[in-house]
């Protein structure tokens, strides 16, 4: 008899089900001891199906294929000059960001995706969370390949996964995934898989790479791609995850209903930092984030939770306010940053007339009223030799740790916070959603490291600021404060100058 | 209402071919380009016929190779053998 090719359908049930076994010395509940302890109940394992039939053979095939693209550009850059290509030098301060707030949760998502890798009870997901977690880990590795290109010539590159551990803007993404991983494994595929890599990923992979693109750097658009293109399997599991669980229990509707709840507004607030990179760092703009939230958020979730409302899941709580705050959000992030320019690893810059001719165009309702004043008050400020540097600490997000700089829905004259009583302590959130997301689960959030109170306490190295930059691993004077003035302006202009035709162009 | 589904395909020769692919088998279907990808929108349902896409580059295309040129889509996925088809249960 000779044997016949088998068909995809045939071969993924071999190379995932087919493996698998049933314990028959050790019980099952000792086998996958994180299984039941969430309250979900899933009665038939082989119910669930990859939609991406992706067998291990030709995972490895096509990864092979991907790191051979990516690693052709990252050669091409080192041998000619790319950080040459791009369009202005302030624009790195995107790649900083990314380097010191994104790579170090490629890791952690590696991490936590060979865990589920090991304990979730059904085959298939246990396959398809093994080759994420190879995923993960390529991203990470090729996120540090590609930017480390950079870091031989540009500043605030070369601490971070120190870095990351310790600053205060980069505790938000810290504390984030610290938050997704301490949960159950649920709970994380929940957060991590369909919130974050399902609902938001979009919005942040999307435009960093457009963005990437248009502003000449061909390194991290090939890595971003590269890493997307994983992504988008990411992003499939993360769906049928969440249908997978809907569709075993009814009972498993509520839990996963709070979940979706809490991480659209955990990953809302860590956004906040993308969005900012959006409209304020990228020298040559692709959207603004209030055209990618409606575009990807408003447009895709849209058809996303009507889909899943056969269900009877909803629309994440609170998704009506980050509509109502997408004129403001961004804007706030970048007074906190501005404020703060001293104490970060990455510069900020007065907001040119184009720029802000472009924010009046993106943000009729809201940019010429509230930020534009408050920007040209700053230049003036500067020009008098009084840029204006905030010395005090902020308080911050008991959940989402971003300093207390957001305003109420419709008055954004007024700060946003909310209190909370736990164990005779004042817990302080920034907005109803982090409020409840602190209220269900107190015991977990009172136990934060907020920077802020780290440093207070003198746990950052001391109590004056160069002390606590240098606890940072800030190379100040460089890493931090206005780009104007920095080294890597005088390098940039260095660089441009050298570039300039030697021989006069005659005018035409 | 029917609900959109879209795919957003790398500008790569691959990439390419694998939109012209799709625009002419989903007469509804609208690609959008932006910096280094384009995203192809459709109301419903969209598929990627691998014969399709092999016609156009002139060689046999796998519909497992769409790993190598997809950045994001939106909607279910379901792949077999000829095609990867997006839709809305
Ligand atoms: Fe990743
Ligand atoms: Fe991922
Ligand atoms: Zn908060």
């Amino acid at each position: 008899m000779t044997p016949r090719k088998m068909s995809l359908k045939q071969k993924y049930g071999a190379y995932t089900r087919g493996l698998d076994w049933k314990p028959t010395y050790q019980r099952e509940d000792d086998v996958f001891p994180f299984a039941k302890y969430e309250g979900i109940k899933i009665h038939d394992w082989d119910a669930w199906e990859d939609p991406f039939k992706l067998t291990m053979d030709a995972y490895w095939k096509f990864q092979a294929e991907k790191e051979r693209k990516l690693y052709a550009v990252i050669d091409s850059m080192a041998q000619n000059n790319g950080q040459l290509g791009i369009t202005d030098a302030r624009y790195l301060n995107a790649v900083k960001l990314f380097i010191q707030g994104v790579t170090p949760l490629e890791y952690q998502a590696h991490r936590h995706f060979a865990h589920l890798a090991r304990h979730l009870p059904g085959a298939g997901l246990r396959v398809a969370a093994q080759m994420q977690s190879i995923d993960e880990l390529r991203h990470c590795q090729t996120q540090i390949h590609t930017i480390s290109h950079y870091n031989k010539y540009f500043d605030g590159i070369h601490d971070f996964t120190h870095m990351h551990d310790r600053l205060w803007y980069l505790s938000v993404p810290k504390s984030f995934f610290d938050d997704a991983t301490s949960a159950g494994p649920f709970e994380f595929l929940t957060s991590i898989s369909f919130a974050f890599e399902y609902v938001l990923t979009n919005l942040l992979f999307v435009p960093f790479m457009s963005g990437a693109a248009y502003n000449g750097d061909m390194a991290t658009v090939t890595f971003g791609f590269s890493a997307q293109s994983d992504e988008s399997r990411h992003m499939t599991l993360g769906l049928e995850a969440v249908r997978f669980l809907l569709e075993q229990d009814e009972a498993n509707v509520p839990i996963v209903q709070g979940w979706i709840d809490k991480w659209f507004w955990r990953g809302y607030r860590l956004l906040s930092l993308v969005g900012m990179m959006m409209d304020y760092m990228l020298p040559k703009k692709v959207m603004s984030w209030g055209e990618a939230w409606e575009t990807y958020y408003e447009q895709a979730g849209g058809a996303l939770f009507a889909d899943l409302a056969r269900y009877g899941i909803r629309e994440p709580k609170y998704a009506d306010v980050a509509k109502a705050e997408k004129g403001h959000m961004t804007h706030q992030a970048w007074g906190i940053f501005y404020n703060y320019t001293h104490a970060a690893a990455m510069h900020t810059w007065d907001i040119d007339e184009a720029h802000m001719a472009w924010l009046r165009e993106k943000y009729p309702d809201t940019f010429a009223q509230h930020y534009e004043p408050r920007y040209r008050k700053w230049r003036e400020q500067a020009e008098e030799g009084k840029r204006f540097y905030n010395n005090g600490l902020p308080q911050l997000c008991q959940v989402c740790q971003i300093p207390m700089a957001f305003t109420e829905v419709g008055d954004p004259n007024t700060i946003s916070f909310r209190v909370s009583e736990h164990g005779g302590d004042r817990f302080h959130t920034c907005s109803d959603g982090c409020k409840d997301i602190f209220d269900h689960e107190p015991e977990k959030y009172a136990q934060a490291w907020l920077p802020v109170h780290q440093i207070f306490q003198g746990a950052c190295g001391g109590a004056t600021l160069p002390e606590v930059l240098d606890w940072y691993h800030i190379n100040q004077g460089a890493d931090n404060m206005d780009y104007a003035g920095s080294p890597e302006e005088e390098q940039w202009n260095r660089w441009m100058e050298g570039r300039r035709p030697v021989v006069p162009v005659a005018a035409e | 209402m029917i609900k959109p589904v879209s795919i957003s395909i790398q500008n790569t020769q691959d990439g390419f071919a694998i939109v012209e692919a799709i625009l002419a088998d989903n007469p509804e279907a609208t690609s959008n380009p932006l910096p280094a990808m384009t995203k192809v929108d459709c109301p419903g349902r969209l598929v990627i016929r691998a014969d399709s896409v092999s016609e156009r580059l002139g060689r046999e295309w796998d519909p497992q190779e769409i790993h190598l040129s997809v950045i994001s889509l939106s909607g279910s996925v379901d792949e077999d053998d000829g095609s990867l088809i997006i839709f809305w249960r």
